[in-house]
C-alpha cells in the first residue's frame, strides 16, 4: 500500500513544478516527473506475490509469473513520452530565440 | 561546434563499436529477453549521439540538413508496413498475421515474423532519435553564425 | 468483407511516410498523393452509406480468436456511429487538402505539412474505429502530437506561446486519461471495452468507478474544450494556419474528446443520474460561457473559437438530456430524440466551423489583417467569400432553411420534452446571442464601409474557393436529414448503437 502513496506523492512533486515555476524548462522537467510517476504506478499494479519474471523457460512453464500486460502498457507508454518531451523541448529553444527570455510570465502576447 | 579533449576522444573511439554490438544484441534477440525493437534501437541510438558529441559536428559534414537519417527512418517504417500487408496477400486475408513457421520455443530463430518487426522497429527509433539531435545541433549552428 | 477497415488507418501512415523519400525529387507529390488518399478513403465511406447492412463488424487484428471466451485481441468495430465520424473526417480533410494548395505556398516546408496531416488523420481515424481503450489512447497521442506540431507550423512569436500552452494542458489531460486507463485495468483485469461493460453492470455506485469516471470527464474534457478546462482553445485556434484551425476545431475536438465521451459514457459505464447530472451541467457552462466571451472580441478567428466552445456545449448538452432521460427511465423516444439532436449539431457543427474558419483564411491570404475594426466592406471585392461567409453564419446562429436551425430546434424540444423548461430557455438565449455576435461580424466585415484600400485587391484562390463552395452546399443539403427517408439510412442506426447498450458487447463476444 505504501508504494502507491508513494507514486502519489512524486505526482504532486511534478504537479507542483508545473504549477509554481517560472522557468519554461522547469516546467518541462514538472511535468516529465508526473509521467514517470504514472509508469512506476501502472508497473506496479501488475505485481502478484512471490512472482517471476514473465519469460518462458524450458521446463519451467508452470511457474508463477507477473503480470506482463501492463509492462507492454508502460513501454509504449515510454515511447510516447519520448516523443511528447522532443516536441516540448523544441518548441521552448525556439521560444527562447523569439522572445529572449525563459521567463513564462514575460511570454504572453496573447491577450483576451 | 568543437570536439571535447583527446581523453574523450580515445576512449570514444574504444567504446562506441561495443555500445553498437550490444545494441543489435539487444534488437535481435527481442523475442527471447527483455528489451526488443524501442530498447535496442535507444541504445543504438546512443552512441551515434556520442560520436557526434565526442568528435565535433564536423565529423559528419552537417550541410544544414539531416535527410540521410529522416529519409532512413521513413524507409523503416514502409517495411514495417510491407511486412504487415503482405500478411495479408499471402495466406490468410489477416492484416498483421504472423505467418512464417514458428520454430522451437527457446531458438533464435523461431517465432514466425516477430524479429523482422524488431528489427524494422529498431531501426526507425535509432533514426528518429538522431534525427531530432540533428535538428536541434543544425538549429543551434544556423543561429549562431 | 471486413478486411477493407484497417485501410482506414494503413493509407494515411503510408502516405504520410512516402512524402519525405519522394517529396524531395518529385515537387507536386505531396499534393497529389494526400488528395488521392482522402478521396479514396471518403469514397469508401460514402459507398458505405449505401452498400452497407446496418449490421456491426468486427475485425480482431492479428487474427487472434477468444480463448475460453475470453477476448485477446484488438477489436476494430465498425458500427453505426463509427461511420458518420469516419466520413465527417475525411470529408473535411479532403477539402482541406485542396484548400491548402493554395494557401501553404507561403510556407517553406510544404513536405512536412501533408506529412503531419495525414498522420493526424490515420490517428483519428484509430481512435473512432477501435475498441480497446489502450489502443484508443495511443491513437489519440499520435493525433494529439502532430497537431501540437502543425498549431505551431509558421514559426511566429504568437504561434509558438501558443502552441506551448496547448501543449502543457494537453499533456496534462493525457496522463489524467493514462491515469484512469490504469484504474480500470487495476479494478476489473481486462482492457476491451466490450468485455468491460459486460463486467461493469456488477459495479455500480461502487467509489472506484465513480472516482475513475470524473477522471475520465476531467481528461476528455480538456481535449474537447469544456469550460472549466478551455483555456488552450482561443490561442491555439486563433494562432494556427487556417486550413489547421479548421481541420482542429471542426474534427479534433469532436473525434478525440466527444466521440470517446459519449462512446464511454453510453457503451461501456453503466448509466447512473450523478453523472449524467454532471456532464449536462458542463455542457451548459460551456455553452453560456462560450457565448458570452465572443461578444467582446475583436479578431476574427478569436470570435470563431469562442463560438466553438459554445456549440461543443450545446452537443454536450443534448447527449446529456438523452442519458438523464435513460438514467430516470423515462421515454425513450425523447432520449432517442436527444441524442440525435446531439448528434446532428456534431455533424453540422463540424461543416460550418470548417467553412467560416476557411473564410478568415481566405481574407487573411488576401488583405494580410484579422483585426474586425480594421476591414469592411469586403463585399465587393470578394464575392465568392463573402456569400459563403454570409451562408455559415447564418447557419450556425439557427436561421431557416440552413442546417443549424433543425439540430438547435430539436435539442430545445428534446429538452422541453423532457421538462427541462430552463435548459430549453437557456438553449435558445444563447442562440439569440450567437446571431448577436454573427451579425456583428458580418457588419464589421463584409458591409459597411471600406477602411482600407480596396483598389488592387484580387479574389480569393481557385481552389480556395472550390472548398468553400462545396461546405457551402453542404450546409443547405445537410437540412434534408430531416426527413425521415434519409434519417433511417444516415443517423438512426448511430442513435440505435447508443441506446442499445448490450448489442454492441453482443456483437463482439458472441460472435
Amino acid at each position: 500500500m505504501i508504494v502507491y502513496v508513494l507514486c502519489f506523492i512524486l505526482f504532486l512533486t511534478g504537479l507542483y513544478g508545473v504549477l509554481t515555476k517560472r522557468n519554461i524548462i522547469k516546467i518541462v522537467i514538472g511535468l516529465s516527473i508526473m509521467e514517470f510517476s504514472l509508469f512506476l504506478f501502472l508497473s506496479l499494479i501488475g505485481y502478484i506475490n512471490q512472482g517471476i519474471a514473465p519469460i518462458v523457460v524450458d521446463g519451467m512453464e508452470k511457474a508463477r509469473y507477473v503480470d506482463p500486460l501492463p509492462q507492454a502498457m508502460v513501454l509504449t507508454a515510454i515511447v510516447i513520452g519520448l516523443a511528447t518531451n522532443a516536441m516540448l523541448l523544441a518548441i521552448a529553444i525556439r521560444i527562447y530565440r523569439k522572445y529572449g527570455t525563459f521567463d513564462v510570465r514575460k511570454i504572453n502576447s496573447l491577450k483576451g | 561546434m568543437k570536439g571535447m579533449t583527446s581523453i574523450v576522444k580515445t576512449v570514444t573511439r574504444i567504446v562506441v563499436g561495443v555500445i553498437f554490438i550490444y545494441g543489435i544484441y539487444i534488437i535481435v534477440h527481442g523475442h527471447l529477453t527483455p528489451g526488443g525493437g524501442f530498447a535496442g534501437g535507444a541504445i543504438i541510438s546512443g552512441a551515434l549521439i556520442l560520436l557526434v558529441l565526442s568528435f565535433g559536428s564536423d565529423i559528419l559534414k552537417l550541410k544544414g540538413r539531416e535527410e540521410g537519417s529522416s529519409i532512413t527512418e521513413s524507409i523503416a517504417i514502409l517495411i514495417f508496413l510491407v511486412l504487415a500487408a503482405a500478411a495479408f496477400l499471402l495466406g490468410t486475408k489477416i492484416f498483421f498475421n504472423n505467418f512464417l513457421p514458428k520454430g522451437k520455443v527457446g531458438e533464435l530463430i523461431s517465432a514466425g515474423v516477430i524479429p523482422l518487426y524488431n528489427i524494422a522497429v529498431g531501426v526507425e527509433v535509432a533514426a528518429a532519435i538522431f534525427t531530432i539531435f540533428l535538428a536541434l545541433i543544425i538549429y543551434k549552428e544556423e543561429v549562431s553564425k | 468483407m471486413d478486411s477493407f477497415i484497417p485501410l482506414y488507418i494503413i493509407l494515411p501512415l503510408a502516405a504520410a511516410f512516402l512524402i519525405p523519400i519522394i517529396g524531395r525529387f518529385v515537387k507536386v507529390f505531396q499534393k497529389s498523393i494526400s488528395f488521392i488518399v482522402f478521396l479514396i478513403l471518403t469514397c469508401m465511406c460514402v459507398a458505405g452509406f449505401f452498400t452497407w447492412d446496418r449490421e456491426t463488424i468486427v475485425y480482431a487484428v492479428g487474427g487472434w480468436m477468444p480463448v475460453d471466451n475470453i477476448p485477446i485481441a484488438i477489436y476494430l468495430v465498425f458500427d453505426g456511429f463509427s461511420i458518420i465520424l469516419l466520413s465527417v473526417i475525411n470529408l473535411i480533410a479532403l477539402l482541406t487538402t485542396i484548400y491548402s494548395i493554395a494557401y501553404i505556398e507561403k510556407y517553406t516546408a510544404e513536405n512536412n505539412f501533408y506529412a503531419l496531416l495525414c498522420i493526424m488523420v490515420a490517428g483519428m481515424n484509430g481512435v473512432v474505429l477501435t475498441g480497446d481503450l489502450f489502443n484508443m489512447y495511443v491513437f489519440l497521442e499520435i493525433a494529439a502530437i502532430s497537431s501540437y506540431a502543425l498549431v505551431a507550423f509558421g514559426v511566429e512569436k504568437e504561434e509558438l506561446e501558443a502552441s506551448f500552452k496547448y501543449q502543457v494542458l494537453g499533456g496534462l489531460a493525457s496522463l489524467l486519461l493514462l491515469l484512469g486507463i490504469g484504474l480500470i485495468y487495476w479494478s476489473t483485469g481486462t482492457l476491451n471495452i466490450a468485455d468491460l461493460s459486460v463486467l461493469l453492470e456488477s459495479y455500480t455506485g461502487n467509489k472506484i468507478i465513480i472516482f475513475i469516471q470524473l477522471i475520465l470527464i476531467a481528461g476528455f474534457g480538456m481535449k474537447a474544450a469544456m469550460v472549466p478546462f478551455h483555456a488552450w482553445l482561443p490561442d491555439a485556434h486563433s494562432s494556427a494556419p487556417s486550413p489547421i484551425s479548421s481541420m482542429l476545431s471542426g474534427v479534433l475536438i469532436k473525434a478525440i474528446g466527444i466521440y470517446i465521451l459519449i462512446r464511454l459514457f453510453f457503451n461501456m459505464f453503466a448509466i447512473s443520474h450523478e453523472i449524467a447530472l454532471t456532464i449536462t451541467i458542463l455542457g451548459v457552462i460551456s455553452m453560456v460561457t462560450g457565448g458570452f466571451l465572443a461578444i467582446g472580441q475583436w479578431d476574427y478567428k478569436r470570435l470563431l473559437a469562442y463560438s466553438s466552445i459554445s456549440q461543443v456545449g450545446y452537443i454536450i448538452l443534448g447527449v446529456g438530456i438523452g442519458m438523464l432521460v435513460m438514467a430516470n427511465n423515462g421515454k425513450q423516444e425523447i432520449a432517442a430524440l436527444a441524442i440525435f439532436g446531439g448528434l446532428f449539431h456534431l455533424i453540422n457543427h463540424a461543416v460550418i466551423k470548417g467553412l467560416l474558419f476557411m473564410t478568415a483564411g481566405a481574407v487573411e491570404h488576401v488583405t494580410g489583417i484579422r483585426n474586425l475594426n480594421m476591414l469592411g466592406g469586403l463585399n465587393k471585392a470578394m464575392p465568392v467569400t463573402s456569400a459563403t461567409s454570409f451562408t455559415g453564419s447564418m447557419a450556425i446562429s439557427g436561421i431557416p432553411p440552413f442546417n443549424g436551425f433543425f439540430s438547435k430546434l430539436i435539442i430545445i424540444i428534446a429538452a422541453a420534452m423532457a421538462q427541462y423548461y430552463l435548459l430549453a430557455i437557456i438553449a435558445a438565449l444563447i442562440s439569440i446571442i450567437t446571431l448577436a455576435y454573427f451579425l456583428k461580424l458580418q457588419k464589421n466585415l463584409f458591409f459597411g464601409e471600406p477602411k482600407i484600400n480596396l483598389d488592387n485587391l484580387k479574389k480569393a484562390p481557385l481552389a480556395m474557393q472550390f472548398s468553400m463552395v462545396v461546405l457551402a452546399v453542404l450546409c443547405i443539403v445537410l437540412s434534408l436529414l430531416i426527413i425521415p427517408g434519409v434519417r433511417e439510412v444516415i443517423i438512426t442506426p448511430a442513435v440505435n448503437v447508443l441506446m442499445d447498450t448490450s448489442n454492441y458487447a453482443r456483437a463482439i463476444l458472441g460472435g
